[in-house]
């Protein structure tokens, strides 16, 4: 609990004064001082975002803008340092990508949007973790050709809406969200703001990520709060939603060590830059692509009601540790505790029966696939 | 039957010589949802500031410190199945273990319930 940063070195999003009159518990993080739960809890959040909708303030996490000529000139910049392909990515399409080390660790991973006017194409959108900035601006800095650029944006804030009815709540005020298909953005007005609106998220829900002028935030907020639907969910629950969803936090799941197989994320590798190669340690991935690699990141179900953490070890039945827990904890909608850590790849197997040591008792758990939730994304019906 | 209050906000409830001990309603509003309790065994001897019981919410786990020196003779078996009867009950049916005070001194490092509330509005 004990913050080791005083709370006056702590910046604050536009939404910081909403926060404290919501009743939001703030704690340090990553620099910030961010609401880690209001005052519904952390398991009643989780479960309305589940079941209605949560309004996120993210507008700690980095957003820049790649600028370059044209498309192709700052995509195939973005590719020298990712695995993914940036070039075919389409107009107002978005891709999830990592930023690779000369290694194949992960610097960060990094959502990527291509502007959807053809006008103001040769830019792309980054929205980075809030812990990575410095490192990720620096690394591109060096990185990049002298032909594109940096551009970090600080006068916008970030407003996530998550859960069933939260594009319904968001196309109150901006119609076109309804529009979108999963995984693409358009720039749009709310409420005649200018906004920049993604239909994504991280927490297995549909629903959109808002790019809105800092000035706007409470507004917008509080326009979004005044629905029933709506209710504020602080970074607690996002990461229990998250974990649900089987997706990796930055720094606890993926890091500088772990690649992108071993982290099971290839797909944000597209076929063209799994076979061509091109990016930092192409030779190290392409064989762990080709002969799969040493070690997996597995979703585990953990028997009884005591959760397993970060840092708990995983062993095989009555013998050696042969991995660790690197997130975990009691998951609401499954109503379990549920983790996922890393393993040697012979033990991956869905169904292998391990165990998790906490606090020295060995907990039974076995592997199981780490959508612990189905997830809802929308998808466009067939015309 | 009297009661104390630790700095670690617990409520220790004493009787004989058996003190029942409980985590007050201060510390389960700063849990938040309690999802599990892991609770040691009748006959496990502590000492005080030995760690007595864990209790986790959905965020985190937090070490329950034992107050005084002393055996369990009981700990609270219905918290198993109902671990939310913490953020219910924290300073009545929620109560952790009972244990066998060995060194009935200890208590005067103990806070009473005035001592206790002067303390927590300082935080």
């Amino acid at each position: 609990m004990a913050d080791t940063v005083a709370e006056s070195d702590l910046k604050q999003t536009p939404l910081h004064d909403l926060h404290e009159e919501l009743g939001a518990r703030m704690v340090a993080f990553a620099g910030y001082s961010m609401p880690v739960q209001y005052k519904a809890g952390i398991m009643s959040e989780h479960l309305h975002t589940r079941s209605q909708a949560g309004l996120f303030d993210v507008s700690h996490m980095g957003q820049a803008i790649l600028v370059g000529p044209d498309h192709e000139t700052t995509a195939r910049a973005l590719e020298a340092l990712t695995p993914s392909n940036f070039v075919e990515l389409k107009l107002g399409r978005q891709r999830y990508t990592v930023l690779l080390n000369d290694e194949g660790g992960i610097i960060d991973d990094l959502m990527v949007t291509r502007s959807v006017s053809a006008d103001d194409d040769g830019r792309l959108m980054l929205v980075v973790n809030a812990g990575r900035k410095d490192i990720d601006y620096a690394h591109f800095r060096t990185r990049l050709p002298d032909n594109v650029r940096l551009e970090i944006v600080e006068d916008r804030a970030l407003i996530a809406v998550q859960g069933p009815e939260a594009v319904a709540a968001v196309a109150a005020h901006a119609p076109k969200a309804a529009d979108l298909a999963f995984m693409s953005a358009s720039s749009m007005e709310f409420d005649s703001i200018d906004c920049h609106i993604a239909r994504a998220g991280y927490t297995g829900e549909d629903g959109v990520e808002m790019s809105v002028p800092a000035g706007a935030a409470e507004p917008i907020a509080r326009a979004l709060l005044a629905d029933d639907r709506v209710e504020p969910i602080g970074l607690g629950a996002r990461d229990s939603l998250r974990l649900e969803a089987g997706l990796c936090l930055y720094g606890h799941d993926i890091d500088e060590t772990t690649s992108p197989v071993e982290g099971g994320i290839t797909f944000c590798m597209q076929k063209r830059r799994r076979e061509e190669g091109g990016f930092p340690a192409a030779e190290r991935i392409q064989e762990e692509l080709r002969d799969g690699p040493g070690r997996l990141r597995v979703g585990l179900r953990i028997e009884g009601k005591a959760p397993a953490r970060e840092g708990a070890e995983i062993a095989l039945p009555d013998g050696p540790v042969i991995g660790m827990i690197t997130s975990g904890g009691f998951a609401p909608t499954v109503g379990a505790p549920i983790a996922m850590g890393y393993v040697p790849t012979e033990h991956s197997e869905l169904g292998t029966q391990l165990e998790l040591i906490v606090r020295n008792r060995r907990l039974p758990a076995v592997v199981t696939d780490m959508l612990f939730v189905p997830n809802q994304y929308y998808r466009k019906p067939k015309s | 039957m009297t009661t104390y209050y630790s700095k670690d906000h617990e409520w220790i409830s004493v009787e004989g010589d058996v003190a029942t001990i409980g985590i007050t309603n201060y510390a389960q509003e700063q849990l938040g949802d309690v999802v599990y309790v892991d609770l040691p065994e009748a006959g496990t001897e502590l000492a005080q500031g030995d760690d007595a019981a864990v209790v986790e919410s959905v965020k985190a786990a937090s070490e329950v410190i034992a107050p005084l020196d002393g055996e369990v003779v009981e700990s609270n078996e219905a918290l198993a199945d109902e671990p939310g009867k913490v953020n219910e009950d924290p300073e009545g049916a929620a109560w952790f273990i009972k244990l066998k005070v060995s060194n009935p001194e200890q208590l005067s490092e103990l806070l009473d319930e005035a001592a206790y509330k002067a303390y927590v509005e300082t935080l």
